[in-house]
């Protein structure tokens, strides 16, 4: 039988988590994708697959992460609201569950208007709240409307929050909600304001939230001035100081004074009382990961996403809470 | 209201090319007050197609008429008495009129004029905004008598997504995020709470999706 969510066992375990993400190429083969993994294996708890990031049609979501599966790798399977009804839904669960995927990270999906087929009819069927409910549901045994599954299903449920969207009070409401509706782990949208995102998670310790899930926070590495500056006026949802552009424009080297950002912002993280972990975004420069990883501190890994050698089984020792 | 906006002149050019003795009808109702359909709306139309046909070289007789709605076939029967002599209709109605227009006078060739946009209303002087997807299940108690369905670019119905900003909508930086306008009039009605109740998945049969909807009522006598 498969693993279990190695991400799972690692908040659990209370180790500071790392994840990372990869974009599916737009294009039907999977070596790219398997390229990045390979180099992200031994130092990420669990690799996170975008599902049409921005709207824009890729290789999908549940093909890949039963790809990292069958690469014994920890996969994290994002599932959007945008493009598929429930029925859609609950069969790609299913689907990747079948080939070994642990984790379902529930979104609402950006709009389609700026991504590339804006004609497109949006579907909604559901909300990222309800999506998280039907996904926890479904390791309960359950689907929608309470019939019983034959056989339940393991998983890991998570859903985002956007820390940086207006208005806040909402986001944590939103989020109260998501964690009473079964999501575990949260990924917030990429931090650059370190103040806001203090602001916010004293507003989520005041509700308890980061006890009730794991807790982690988006860190984006920025190659360039201009990739920054795309991101504050482009990105919906992302906010990026002027001092970050700035300080990306002064670099001689801006790809390397990115990757600086991130690792102070990592560093910054572990000292914010209720962040349990990373998600780094280092969408096109994967392979940057491992040294900010190791520059972060954070290397190696309590439980890589894959061991180095050949399919893993779970190991022993691990403390796995299956509460 | 329903609102709609005439259709780009180049294609209502292009399906009336074939005709050259044409009634446009407008409605008195709604796209009246939308200001895209009404006599108003017709004469201009009028106007606009003579000229463009008599700049091609071929002259075209149009007369430009309105009713009070082309909903209701009492009100298109005032139309009868021209309707032989004209080739075509180009209703400025909204989609339902065209509709009711069509199958009233099944002989008749009725081509749209108008694009309906929905059911909405003027938020101020010449902007109209569409407010009601006619869900079959109204849930504005629970929204502060705003309708996210409609107004949430992605139709949400537990809060706000990541991409509201500033109080715009991520989708449309013209649009107002419907989350922020809920949440601004629930917390001055100080009902903050109800967005801390969790809204199951909504029952989309009971819309449109479940199929096109009729509505009957056993207790209207048959005369
Ligand atoms: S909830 Fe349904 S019926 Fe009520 S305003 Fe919205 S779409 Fe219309
Ligand atoms: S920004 Fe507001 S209105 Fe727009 S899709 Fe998000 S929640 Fe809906």
């Amino acid at each position: 039988m498969s693993k279990p969510s190695n991400l799972r066992k690692v908040l659990e375990a209370g180790h500071f988590a790392v994840t990372a993400e990869v974009g599916p190429p737009r294009f039907a083969d999977f070596a790219p994708l398997r390229q990045k993994a390979e180099l992200l294996r031994r130092y990420v708890d669990a690799v996170n697959i975008t599902d049409n990031q921005s709207a824009v049609a890729r290789l999908s979501s549940q093909a890949c992460c039963g790809e990292l599966a069958r690469m014994g790798i920890d996969a994290v399977f994002q599932v959007t609201c945008r493009d598929r009804n429930r029925i859609a839904i609950q069969s790609d669960i299913l689907g990747a569950v079948a080939q070994g995927v642990r984790n379902i990270l529930c979104l609402s999906g950006d709009h389609q208007r700026f991504g590339s087929d804006p004609q497109a009819k949006s579907v909604f069927d559901l909300d990222s709240v309800q999506l998280v409910r039907l996904a926890a549901d479904m390791t309960r045994g359950l689907f929608p409307g309470g019939r019983k599954m034959e056989v339940s299903l393991e998983a890991y449920v998570g859903a985002v929050v956007n820390p940086f969207a207006d208005p806040v009070d909402l986001q944590v409401i939103k989020l109260k909600k998501k964690a009473r509706a079964g999501a575990r782990f949260v990924q917030t949208q990429c931090v650059f304001d370190l103040e806001r995102f203090s602001r916010f998670m004293e507003r989520v310790r005041e509700a308890g939230l980061d006890r009730e899930v794991g807790i982690l926070a988006g860190v984006s590495l920025l190659r360039s001035a201009g990739a920054a500056r795309f991101m504050q006026e482009r990105v919906p949802g992302v906010t990026v100081p002027e001092e970050v552009v700035r300080r990306l424009e002064l670099a001689p080297d801006p790809e390397e004074e990115g990757v600086k950002i991130c690792v102070e912002t990592i560093d910054r993280m572990r000292n914010v009382k209720g962040v349990a972990g990373v998600h780094i975004m280092a969408i096109a420069l994967e392979e940057r990961v491992p040294e900010i990883v190791r520059r972060a501190g954070l290397f190696p890994r309590p439980d890589p996403a894959g061991q180095a050698l050949g399919p893993v089984s779970c190991r022993e020792g691990n403390r796995v809470d299956q509460g | 209201m329903i609102i709609g906006q005439r259709k780009p002149l180049k294609r209502i050019f292009e399906m009336l090319d074939p005709y050259d003795r044409i009634l446009i009808a407008g409605c008195g109702s709604c796209v009246t007050v939308c200001m895209s359909g009404g006599l108003k709306e017709a004469e201009e139309t009028a106007a606009v197609l003579r000229l463009h046909r008599q700049a091609e070289g071929r002259p075209v007789e149009v007369r430009a008429r309105v009713v009070e709605r082309q909903c209701e076939p009492e009100f298109l029967e005032t139309l009868d008495a021209d309707l032989p002599h004209f080739q075509v209709v180009l209703s400025l109605a909204c989609g339902v009129g065209v509709q009711r227009y069509s199958l009233f006078r099944p002989g008749k060739l009725i081509l749209p004029g108008l694009d309906t946009l929905g059911s909405g209303l003027p938020v101020r002087q010449g902007l109209w905004e569409e407010v009601c997807l006619g869900c079959g299940d109204c849930l504005l108690d629970q929204t502060a008598g705003v309708c996210p369905i409609t107004r949430c670019a992605k139709g949400l119905l537990n809060g706000p997504c990541g991409g509201s900003r500033n109080g715009r909508c991520e989708a449309n930086t013209e649009n107002h995020c419907a989350w922020q306008i809920i949440y601004d009039r629930l917390a001055a009605r100080g009902e903050l709470n109800l967005l801390e109740e969790y809204r199951p998945p909504k029952d989309w049969s009971r819309g449109h999706w479940g199929g096109p909807r009729r509505l009957e009522r056993e207790d209207m006598p048959i005369v």
